[in-house]
């Protein structure tokens, strides 16, 4: 099954790391780069250049984020009926216990920190991609649209 | 050093529970495993009632659907509308891949929804894989919130 994935990410080299591990684990993926929080929301609300953008299967969210940050970004997703069932998962550098209590408050569906080395990142995008967009069942979209 | 981390099981079927815990312990040797095997139970020891008094808050909880008492659905509700509990992620592991019970369930808070296989070294494979992201991947919130 073809999945959309929503990757809500502005550093240009986490972005290729991570689309360049997506390929690797399953090339049907069908992943969207949007580079801020005001950028994501737009896509996510179908606006100006995003009118005919597919709604994603699974969101992955950074949380410092330029012009609207991860953390208002999550509470609009959660607080919005049609999105909220989207399966959002915060990655960031941030491994403070107050980022990752405030996400979970916010109901992101998981919290999970990047990893510095090279590695271990790519092995983190290949679990996320083997856990949550094979193993784990999503929302059907026809249902929730 | 990782804090020893405290699982709820809500899962009235003896032999999942069984199958369950020993694909945990195989994860994390160290590790308390606390089984509910109704609606009504869990509740009571997340709150802390009765017998629960000294319970444990769970790190994580892994949450049938179909249980006696109170429903799994119930449950659910119960604990994402509790300031309290609402952060501990709650995985929902069940036999229905109806996908009314799927949409329910995020509705509901779900952090992520799981089918049972009906093949044990499938369903053993699938509890591996959920014990091994959540317990190692997945970033969960601290036991003592205070400071936030």
């Amino acid at each position: 099954m073809n999945r959309t994935v929503l990757l809500v990410e502005d550093s240009p080299g986490d972005v290729r790391l991570t689309k360049e591990a997506f390929r690797d684990a399953d090339p049907e993926i069908d992943l969207r780069v949007v580079v801020d929080g005001v950028e994501a929301m737009t896509y996510l609300k179908r606006e100006g250049v995003h009118v005919d953008a597919p709604r994603p299967d699974f969101i992955l969210l950074d949380l410092n984020l330029p012009k609207m940050d991860g953390r208002e970004v999550l509470a609009h997703i959660k607080e919005d009926d049609d999105l909220k069932t989207i399966p959002t998962v915060i990655l960031t550098t941030s491994d403070a216990e107050a980022d990752i209590v405030t996400s979970y408050k916010l109901q992101a569906n998981c919290y999970l920190s990047k990893p510095v080395q090279l590695e271990e990142f790519e092995s983190l995008v290949k679990s996320i991609n083997d856990f949550w967009l094979t193993k784990v069942k999503l929302p059907q979209q026809a249902l929730s649209n | 050093m990782d804090k020893v981390k405290t699982i709820l099981l809500i899962e009235d079927s003896p032999g999942d529970v069984r199958l369950t815990r020993e694909a945990f312990r195989g994860v994390e040797d160290v590790l308390r495993f606390h089984v509910a095997s109704d609606g009504a139970e869990a509740v009571s020891f997340l709150r802390r009632e009765g017998v629960h008094g000294y319970a444990p808050r769970p790190d994580l909880i892994l949450l049938d659907l179909n249980l006696p008492r109170m429903d799994g659905r119930q449950v659910l509700s119960v604990i994402k509308q509790d300031d309290g509990l609402k952060t501990i992620p709650t995985v929902v592991l069940t036999t229905s891949v109806a996908e009314a019970d799927i949409e329910a369930a995020y509705q509901l808070r779900a952090n992520c929804y799981l089918a049972k296989p009906v093949e044990f070294d499938a369903f053993e494979s699938l509890v591996r894989n959920v014990s091994v992201f959540w317990l190692k991947m997945a970033r969960l919130p601290p036991q003592n919130q205070a400071l936030c």
